[in-house]
C-alpha cells in the first residue's frame, strides 16, 4: 500500500515542546462551528486548545482534531457594579485584565502567565499565589456553557449540576468543550501591588516563615535555589504582596491608578542550542537571583505584571530549553507531610537538577473539582531540560514518594506520569471515567493526555 | 502514547525473536512499555521470547508474520494496529546468509535480499501508513554498518542493508510532515546468535548496547544512530577511501 499523501495536519506540542503529535487544527469562530466540529469528528475525537500553555500533552490529539478556541473571544457582558463577567472560553486572562482593570476589577485567580484562556483556566482548574485565600479558579466560576461529546450544549452551574460542573473543573477538557463562562471578579483600587520580599537561608527556615505569616498576605510564593547544597539546601526568596490601596500610591500615580500597560520584549527567534541551561549557567543565575533579592524589604510598589507574570515579558521563553524541550514537575503533599517535601528537595539538589528557580507555595484547603490538583499543604514546581539523562527514572521515583505521602502531580504540567500512579493520586478517577462515558458515549472528546494516562 | 522522554507505552517488534528486538523490548518495559506485539514466524524461540517479556510484566501478544510473504503484510499488521495505537514499531528481522554459498546459489542470495529488503519495504510501508493515520509514533529500522560500503566478504547482506538504509531515509522524509519519527540504526558487528560462527570484528557491540542506543535515539528523536557512536567518524573516513586502498585493507583481515 502506498503511503497516502499527507493530509492537512499540523504538528502540535505543549509549552514544554516534548512529544509532538499531528492533528487537524480547526478554529471555530462561532458556537455552531464548534458544535459541528465535535459532531463531525471521527474515531480519533477532538480536544479544545487555548493558548497552549499546558506543559504536556493535554491539548494535543494525535490523528484527530484540535479545536483552537482562540477564535471564540467575545466578552458578552460585564456587570461593573457586582463584578461579574461573562465571556467566551477563548478570551485570555490578559484580555480580561485589559478590559476589567480600568473598571476596578481583577481576575480572581491568575497563574504565572496571563496568556491562558478562560477555558484553559477551568479545564486545569488553575491556582495562583492566592490559593491559601481564594482557592482555585473554578471556585469563582458561577456558570459555564459546556459542549459535551454527545453534541449537546449545556448550561452548567455548581448548584444545578454539581457533578458535571466539578468534573469539568480540572477535568483537562475531557468532559467537553467549554464555550463560555461567567466569573465573579475581585475588586481592586489600583493596578499596583505592595510587595514584601525576604530571604530564607534554608528549607526549614522557609517553611517556618511561610507557615507563620502566609495568612497576612493575599499573595504569597517562594523561589527556591535547587542547586544550593549542604546547609544552604532549600535557600529561597519569599515574595508576598497585596493589591495596593489608593492611598499607598505616590501623588503622580494616583492620577491613573488603574493603568495596565505591560511591556513585552521581542520573541526569542528560534530554539536555543541544547544544553544552554546546564548546571553552570543555571547555578550562576540562581546565585545572582538569590544575592540580588533584598534580605528584607517591606511595602515596595510593583506593577501587576512584574509581580504575577515576570516571564510573560519574554515571549516564547520556552525556546531557551533547546530542541529537546523541557518538563515541568509540580507536585503537592498534604499538611504534615513536610518530610516528603524535604526528601524530594534533598534528592533534587543532590542530583544537581539544573532547574531555574523552583517555586514553593503553601496551598489552602483543597478544591471540589474531581481532578483538581490543590490540596491543603505544600506544592513545589520546577522546570528541567528534558534532555537530561536519567531524568525520567528520577521523576518516577519522586512520584512514588509523593503518592506514598498521599500527594499528587499536576496534570496541566504533566507529560510523563506512569498511568498506574494516577488512581493513587486522584481518588475520584473512577467517578470521572464513568461520568465521561455517560456524557460522551462515543468517545468524541479525547486527548493525548487521556490516551497516555487512560483517563 | 510516548511520554516526554520518548518512552513508548506500546511496541510492535517485527522479527519478534531477534536478540536486538528482545533486548530493546526488555529495556523499554523497564520504563513505560506495557503492551508488546511480537510478530515473527511461529517458533519455540518466539514463544520463549513472549513468555520472558510477560514475566517482566508486559501484556504480550504474538502474531504470525513472514517477511517473505509481503502479500499478507497488510492484513497481519492491520490487525495489530486495530487493537490500539502502536507508539513504536521496531523492524528487527533480517538474515545474514552465507556469502560463500550464496554466491554459488543465486536463489539463496535472493532469499537474503527478499527478507532484508523487499520484506522490510513492504512491512515498513504498511506500518508507516498506520502510524501516519494515528498521528504519532516511531518506526525504528535496524540497518547495518555493512550497508555503508560494500565489502568483499559480505556484499550480498551489505547490499540488502544499503537498500534498506536508503529506503528508510526516504521514508523518514516522507513521514516527517505527518509527525511520524523514522530512525535508522546502524550497528557495527553485533555479537550474538547471527554472528556466533564469525571471528569478532573491530568496534563489535552487543544487543544490549544497541537497545540502549535506541532508547537514547528515541529521547532525542534522532534520525540515524550508530552503535557504537565512534563508528560514525570511522565510517565517514572509510567511505571516502579509494577503492584499491579499501580493497587492500579489507582483504588483509
Amino acid at each position: 500500500m502506498p503511503v497516502p499523501p499527507a493530509p492537512a495536519t499540523t504538528s502540535v506540542t505543549g509549552w514544554g515542546r516534548t512529544a509532538p503529535t499531528t492533528a487537524r487544527l480547526l478554529r471555530p469562530g462561532t458556537y455552531e462551528e464548534a458544535v459541528e466540529a465535535v459532531r463531525a469528528c471521527d474515531g480519533r475525537g477532538a480536544i479544545a486548545r487555548g493558548l497552549g500553555r499546558a506543559y504536556g500533552d493535554a491539548a494535543q490529539n494525535a490523528g484527530g482534531a484540535v479545536l483552537d478556541m482562540t477564535g471564540l473571544d467575545r466578552i458578552h457582558e460585564i456587570d461593573a457594579v457586582g463584578g461579574v463577567v461573562t465571556c467566551d472560553a477563548g478570551v485570555s486572562l490578559h484580555r480580561l485584565m485589559e478590559v476589567l482593570l480600568p473598571l476596578g476589577w481583577f481576575v480572581p485567580v491568575t497563574p504565572g502567565t496571563r496568556y491562558v484562556t478562560v477555558g484553559g483556566a477551568i479545564g486545569a482548574d488553575i491556582h495562583g499565589k492566592n490559593h491559601h485565600v481564594s482557592g482555585s479558579f473554578s471556585r469563582h466560576v458561577r456558570a459555564l456553557e459546556l459542549l459535551t461529546g454527545d453534541g449537546e450544549t449545556r448550561l452548567v452551574t455548581p448548584e444545578a449540576d454539581p457533578e458535571l460542573f466539578w468534573a469539568t473543573a480540572g477535568g483537562m477538557g475531557l468532559t467537553g468543550v467549554v464555550l463560555a463562562a461567567t466569573i465573579q471578579l475581585l475588586p481592586v483600587e489600583t493596578s499596583l501591588m505592595t510587595v514584601d520580599t525576604e530571604r530564607a537561608t534554608d528549607l526549614d527556615d522557609l517553611m517556618a516563615r511561610l507557615t507563620a505569616t502566609d495568612h497576612r498576605y493575599r499573595y504569597s510564593v517562594a523561589w527556591i535555589d535547587l542547586l544550593a547544597r549542604g546547609a544552604r539546601t532549600g535557600r529561597a526568596v519569599l515574595t508576598r504582596g497585596d493589591h495596593a490601596p489608593l492611598e499607598a500610591l505616590p501623588e503622580r500615580a494616583r492620577r491613573a491608578p488603574l493603568a495596565f500597560r505591560p511591556r513585552r520584549l521581542p520573541a526569542a527567534p528560534r530554539p536555543a542550542p541544547d544544553g544552554l541551561l546546564g548546571r553552570t549557567t543555571v547555578g550562576l543565575f540562581n546565585e545572582l537571583w538569590y544575592r540580588k533579592a533584598p534580605r528584607a524589604q517591606r511595602g515596595r510598589l510593583q506593577k501587576l505584571a512584574t509581580f504575577f507574570h515576570p516571564l510573560d515579558g519574554l515571549p516564547d521563553w520556552n525556546l531557551v530549553y533547546g530542541r529537546s524541550g523541557f518538563v515541568q514537575y509540580q507536585f503537592v503533599v498534604g499538611q504534615g507531610q513536610e518530610e516528603t517535601l524535604r526528601s524530594v528537595v534533598r534528592r533534587l539538589s543532590t542530583r544537581g537538577c539544573p532547574s531555574f528557580l523552583a517555586v514553593l507555595k503553601r496551598f489552602g484547603a483543597g478544591d471540589p473539582g474531581w481532578l483538581s490538583f490543590p490540596m491543603a499543604g505544600w506544592t513545589l514546581a520546577l522546570d528541567i531540560p528534558a534532555g537530561l539523562p536519567g531524568l525520567g527514572a528520577l521523576l518516577d521515583e519522586l512520584d512514588e514518594e509523593v503518592a506514598a505521602a498521599g500527594g499528587r502531580v499536576y496534570l496541566a504540567k504533566d507529560s510523563r506520569l506512569r498511568p498506574d500512579m494516577l488512581a493513587r493520586m486522584y481518588p475520584r478517577l473512577d467517578d470521572f471515567r464513568s461520568l465521561r462515558a455517560r456524557y460522551d458515549p462515543r468517545g468524541a472528546i479525547t486527548s493525548d493526555l487521556a490516551r497516555r494516562l487512560a483517563l | 502514547m510516548k511520554d516526554a522522554f520518548g518512552a513508548p507505552q506500546s511496541l510492535l517488534v517485527l522479527g519478534g525473536a531477534s536478540e536486538i528486538g528482545l533486548a530493546t523490548a526488555r529495556r523499554l518495559i523497564a520504563r513505560r512499555t506495557r503492551r508488546v506485539h511480537l510478530a515473527g514466524r511461529p517458533s519455540p524461540a518466539l514463544d520463549a521470547a513472549a513468555a520472558e517479556l510477560s514475566g517482566l510484566g508486559a501484556d504480550v501478544h504474538v502474531t504470525a508474520f513472514d517477511a517473505l510473504d509481503p502479500g499478507s503484510h497488510e492484513e497481519v499488521l492491520g490487525k495489530v494496529f486495530a487493537e490500539g495505537d502502536i507508539d513504536m514499531v521496531l523492524l528487527a528481522f533480517g538474515v545474514l546468509g552465507d556469502q560463500a554459498r550464496d554466491e554459488q546459489e543465486p536463489l539463496s542470495a535472493v532469499r537474503v535480499a527478499s527478507t532484508n529488503y523487499t520484506g522490510a519495504v513492504s512491512s515498513s510501508l504498511v506500518c508507516g501508513a498506520a502510524l501516519q493515520r494515528q498521528g504519532h509514533g516511531s518506526l525504528v529500522v535496524l540497518s547495518s554498518v555493512a550497508g555503508e560500503r560494500a565489502r568483499r566478504e559480505n556484499f550480498i547482506y551489505g547490499s540488502s542493508k544499503a537498500g534498506l538504509d536508503a529506503f528508510t531515509q526516504g521514508l523518514g522524509d516522507a513521514l516527517h510532515p505527518c509527525g511520524v519519527h523514522v530512525m535508522a540504526v546502524r550497528p557495527g558487528f553485533v555479537r550474538g546468535r547471527m554472528t556466533a560462527h564469525l571471528p569478532p570484528a573491530p568496534f563489535a557491540t552487543t544487543p544490549e548496547a544497541v537497545a540502549e542506543a535506541i532508547e537514547g535515539g528515541l529521547r532525542r528523536r534522532s534520525e540515524v544512530i550508530w552503535v557504537p557512536g565512534r563508528l560514525r567518524p570511522v565510517m565517514a573516513a572509510l567511505r571516502h577511501l579509494p577503492r584499491p586502498l579499501f580493497r587492500h585493507l579489507t582483504a588483509a583481515r
